[in-house]
Parts: C-alpha cells; sequence; structure tokens
C-alpha cells in the first residue's frame, strides 16, 4: 500500500533518512520505533508530502506521490504535536475539517463522543490542555474513514482511560483491514497494538520483520525487553567487529 | 480554494487589525479633506501618506499574518490539499482585505468629495503598491523559518525602497550629472516601485514643470500612452514576479 524506494533526507549536514526502502502493507499494523531523533516522524512526514525527500521515491496505492496531493484523502493522521489555529473552537475545527476534506460520507464520530468532546465544543484551542489537544487530533484523524492511518506518538500525554479508548479503537479498525503506522516510545502499547515492528536508528532501518519474530530471536516475551536485548547483542556485535 | 480563502479570511477579520487600518485611513483622509478645500493639495499631502504608510503596513501584516498561520497552513498541509492552493489563497485573503480596507479608507471620502483623475490615479497607485508589498512579504515569509528574520527581512525591503534607493538614485545622478540621465534614470525608476507610484502621480497632479528639464521628458515618455503601459506593466511584474518565486519556494519547502 505504502512502498518507499531508497528514500534519502538530508537537513543540512544531517542525514535524517538513509537509503530507506520499505513497504507498508494493508491490514497490518506496523510499530515504528527508535531513539528520538532517529527520523521517525520526518519519515512519517515524508509520506505525508509535508518533507519533500532528497533524492528516492515514496509510492502510495503505487502512485509515485511526487506533486501529488489527491492521495492524502486515503490518509488519516494524527501528529506528535497537533498545532491548530489559536482562536478557533473545537467544533469549528472539526466543521472546517469536515468542510474542506468535502467528504460526502458519513463521517467516524465515535472519538468525538468517546472523548466526550461534545461538552467542550466551543472552547478555543488555546484553552486546551495537552491531553485534550491530543484527543482532538485523535478524533480527527478517525473521521474520515481514511484506510490508512498514520499515528506519531498517539497515546502520549493522555490519561489512562483515553489511552484505552484509543487503543480498542485502533484494534477495532486494524480488523477491518486499515494499515497502521503507529510511532511510539511506549513499548507496551506497541505490543498490544502492532503486528509488525521497523527499528530506526540515526535514519537507518535496522531491523523490519514481525513482532513474533522479534520476540522468538530474543527468546524475550515482552516487546520491550525483547528490543532492549536486540539493540544489546548488536551493538555487542559492533564492538567485536571494531 | 473558495472555502480555504473563506477560512482565512475570517481568520483576517478576527484579529481587528483589518478594522483599524481602515479606521485610520479613513480619519487621516477625511481630516485631510477637511483642513483643505484645494483638492490638489490635499491628493498630494495623501499621496505622501500613501508612500510611506501602504508599504510598510502591507508588508509587516503580512509578515506577521503568514506566521500566525502556520499552524493552519501545517494542518491543510496533511489534508488533501495542493499546496498552490495554499499559498495563492493566503495571498488572495490578505491582499483582499488590505486592498478592502485602503478603498473604504481611501476612497469613500474621494467619492463623497470629488473624484478627479488625480485621485483616482491616488487610488490605482495605492491598490498597486498594497499588492506589490504583500508579494514582497510573501517572499520574505518563505524565505525563512524564524518570524523574528523575516520580519526584519520586510523591514529592510521597506528601508531600502522608500529610502535607501532614492539616496542611491540621488547620489548616481549627482555624480554623473555631466552626462544625458534621463534615459538611464527611467529605467533605474522602473527598479523601484515606490519611485514608480510616485512619478506616475506626480505627472497627474501637472507639477512636473517644477523638476525642469528631467519633468519635461518625464512627462514625455510616462505622460504618454506607452510610458503609463510601461509603468503599469512594471507595476503588474513587481507584483507577480516575487509571488511566483514565492510559491516555486514554498511548493518544494519542508514544513
Amino acid at each position: 500500500m505504502i512502498d518507499l524506494n531508497r528514500v534519502n533526507k538530508k537537513f543540512g549536514k544531517l542525514q535524517a533518512l538513509d537509503d530507506v526502502t520499505l513497504t507498508f502493507d494493508a491490514g497490518k499494523s506496523y510499530a515504528l520505533v527508535g531513539p528520538n531523533g532517529s527520523g521517525k516522524t520526518t519519515l512519517i512526514k515524508s509520506i505525508l508530502g509535508m518533507v519533500i525527500p532528497s533524492s528516492g521515491e515514496i509510492f502510495v496505492d503505487k502512485e509515485n506521490i511526487k506533486n501529488h496531493w489527491k492521495y492524502r484523502e486515503k490518509i488519516g493522521y494524527m501528529p506528535q504535536i497537533g498545532r491548530y489555529p489559536e482562536n478557533m473552537r473545537i467544533g469549528q475545527l472539526i466543521d472546517m475539517m469536515k468542510n474542506i476534506r468535502g467528504n460526502n460520507r458519513k463521517t467516524d464520530e465515535e472519538l468525538v463522543h468517546a472523548f466526550n468532546l461534545t461538552k467542550i465544543l466551543d472552547k478555543r484551542m488555546h484553552a486546551l490542555s495537552g491531553g485534550t489537544r491530543q484527543k482532538v487530533s485523535a478524533a480527527l484523524a478517525f473521521l474520515f474513514h481514511a484506510r490508512i492511518m498514520i499515528l506519531d506518538e498517539p497515546t502520549a500525554g493522555l490519561d489512562p482511560v483515553s489511552v484505552e479508548i484509543l487503543k480498542e479503537k485502533i484494534l477495532r479498525e486494524k480488523d477491518e483491514g486499515k494499515l497502521f503506522v503507529i510511532s511510539s516510545h511506549i513499548l507496551s502499547d506497541l505490543d498490544d497494538l502492532s503486528t509488525h515492528i521497523v527499528y530506526l536508528f540515526e535514519g537507518k532501518i535496522q531491523y523490519h520483520n514481525t513482532i513474533a519474530n522479534l520476540k522468538e530471536e530474543t527468546q524475550e516475551g515482552r516487546l520491550g525487553k525483547a528490543i532492549a536485548v536486540y539493540i544489546n547483542q548488536n551493538s555487542f556485535q559492533h564492538t567485536l567487529q571494531e | 480554494m473558495p472555502r480555504i480563502i473563506k477560512y482565512i479570511f475570517y481568520d483576517i477579520l478576527r484579529t481587528r487589525f483589518i478594522l483599524f487600518y481602515t479606521l485610520f485611513l479613513l480619519v487621516s483622509t477625511m481630516a485631510m479633506f477637511q483642513l483643505d478645500t484645494d483638492t490638489g493639495k490635499v491628493i498630494m499631502s495623501l499621496m505622501n501618506i500613501v508612500l510611506m504608510v501602504i508599504p510598510l503596513v502591507s508588508i509587516v501584516f503580512t509578515t506577521i499574518h503568514f506566521y500566525n498561520s502556520y499552524e493552519f497552513i501545517e494542518l491543510m498541509l496533511a489534508q488533501p490539499v495542493n499546496r498552490k492552493v495554499i499559498y495563492f489563497s493566503e495571498y488572495i485573503s490578505t491582499a483582499l482585505s488590505l486592498c478592502i480596507a485602503y478603498i473604504i479608507g481611501v476612497g469613500l471620502p474621494i467619492i463623497l468629495y470629488g473624484i478627479s483623475p488625480s485621485s483616482l490615479t491616488l487610488l490605482y497607485i495605492g491598490l498597486m503598491l498594497t499588492l506589490v508589498f504583500v508579494s514582497l512579504a510573501f517572499l520574505a515569509s518563505v524565505l525563512t523559518r524564524d518570524k523574528a528574520k523575516a520580519i526584519g527581512i520586510t523591514l529592510l525591503f521597506w528601508f531600502y525602497f522608500s529610502l535607501i534607493y532614492d539616496g542611491l538614485l540621488l547620489w548616481i545622478v549627482y555624480s554623473f550629472s555631466d552626462y544625458p540621465l534621463e534615459k538611464l534614470t527611467v529605467g533605474l525608476v522602473a527598479l523601484n516601485p515606490i519611485d514608480l507610484a510616485r512619478i506616475m502621480m506626480l505627472l497627474k497632479l501637472d507639477i512636473s514643470a517644477l523638476m525642469g528639464y528631467t519633468g519635461a521628458f518625464y512627462q514625455n515618455f510616462f505622460g504618454s500612452f506607452w510610458g503609463m503601459t510601461f509603468s503599469a506593466g512594471v507595476l503588474a511584474l513587481w507584483i507577480i514576479l516575487p509571488l511566483l518565486i514565492g510559491a516555486r519556494i514554498f511548493i518544494k519547502k519542508d514544513l
């Protein structure tokens, strides 16, 4: 569904993405992990066309996204830090998004209700707490029945109840055959939500396989532990080679 | 596109700055007409306001607005919306709101106190200068991510076109006064939209005779049909070029 072919991105001297070749298939859920600054958000923004790769191609449904914009209809995106026009009310924001997407199909307002956003529709965006902002972002991402869902640190800053609501929603949508790409540092969340793992380090893909495989390789039951063991093993190998 | 323009327009109106700007123009124009009964003199004083204030307000307001709508732009970029549509919608709504403010603020009193060729020229050059400086502000805004830097660049544009350039021009005319410079100065004037506007205005006010031989030459050149077309065309270029260069940069920009 999404194919990246030798994608490079440089910000000045910094190589944010280094020869990334990757395929995301429909119906699967990918966990995007890696330390801060490893290129997760750059990868996501490249798929959305917000960052333009220095070289390489990205295809969404076999269509090269360069200079295209129509394909974003298929994508629901939840940013890491939701930035919205500050003096707009929540209700106005949701209406505006519906208006601009121009979707005639019925919108999915399940999260708007589940997060109790209906009660604070007239609150302005600048008056919202970080967590509420995050809820708005999540509700907007799911609003248009997009077949590709890209979530950048979706559970960061949410309270435990809301995290559960969001996770259940993700699992249900995943079973309907949607593609999920989720970046997060909270590995216990990813353990429940994802089937595959992509480990990025300094812009390179270090590991790309199913989570089950990773656990088997490392003989660990929990994803967090498995990744830690994997990283240790590999850095160990690096030092031996040197 | 109209939907996006509508939202940006609402956003601009909400800040109320445009309202104050309209009021300021309205009050000062009215005051000028009250102070003097000679329309020619009033237009002359208004010209000085227009040539200084309009570029400054247009360029600074546009830059601040552009950076304030960064969130909106980012939000739109994740949606199925063309980048060009976002950019030009921003331009159209900013330019339109400033032009409407000018038309109400200066145009309304002119209509009330009598329309003349010179007052219509004043309206025309005011609108053109607004568009030129909104374009320049867009160029400055897409060049850098830093708001303070962008405002610095825009102020530099303003200083350059309203003060520094004239100084340079005077220096050239003074140093090379032994040579026939008329054609050269016409060329050099075209490089500054404010000077171009000023000359178009002065010729309409029939005071070009005060400028001696050069004035006569200008009258000959800019007063002719071709001269008018030339100056209108150059002003249009001043609007289109920065806007299109800005669009090219914006389309390739990482946000």
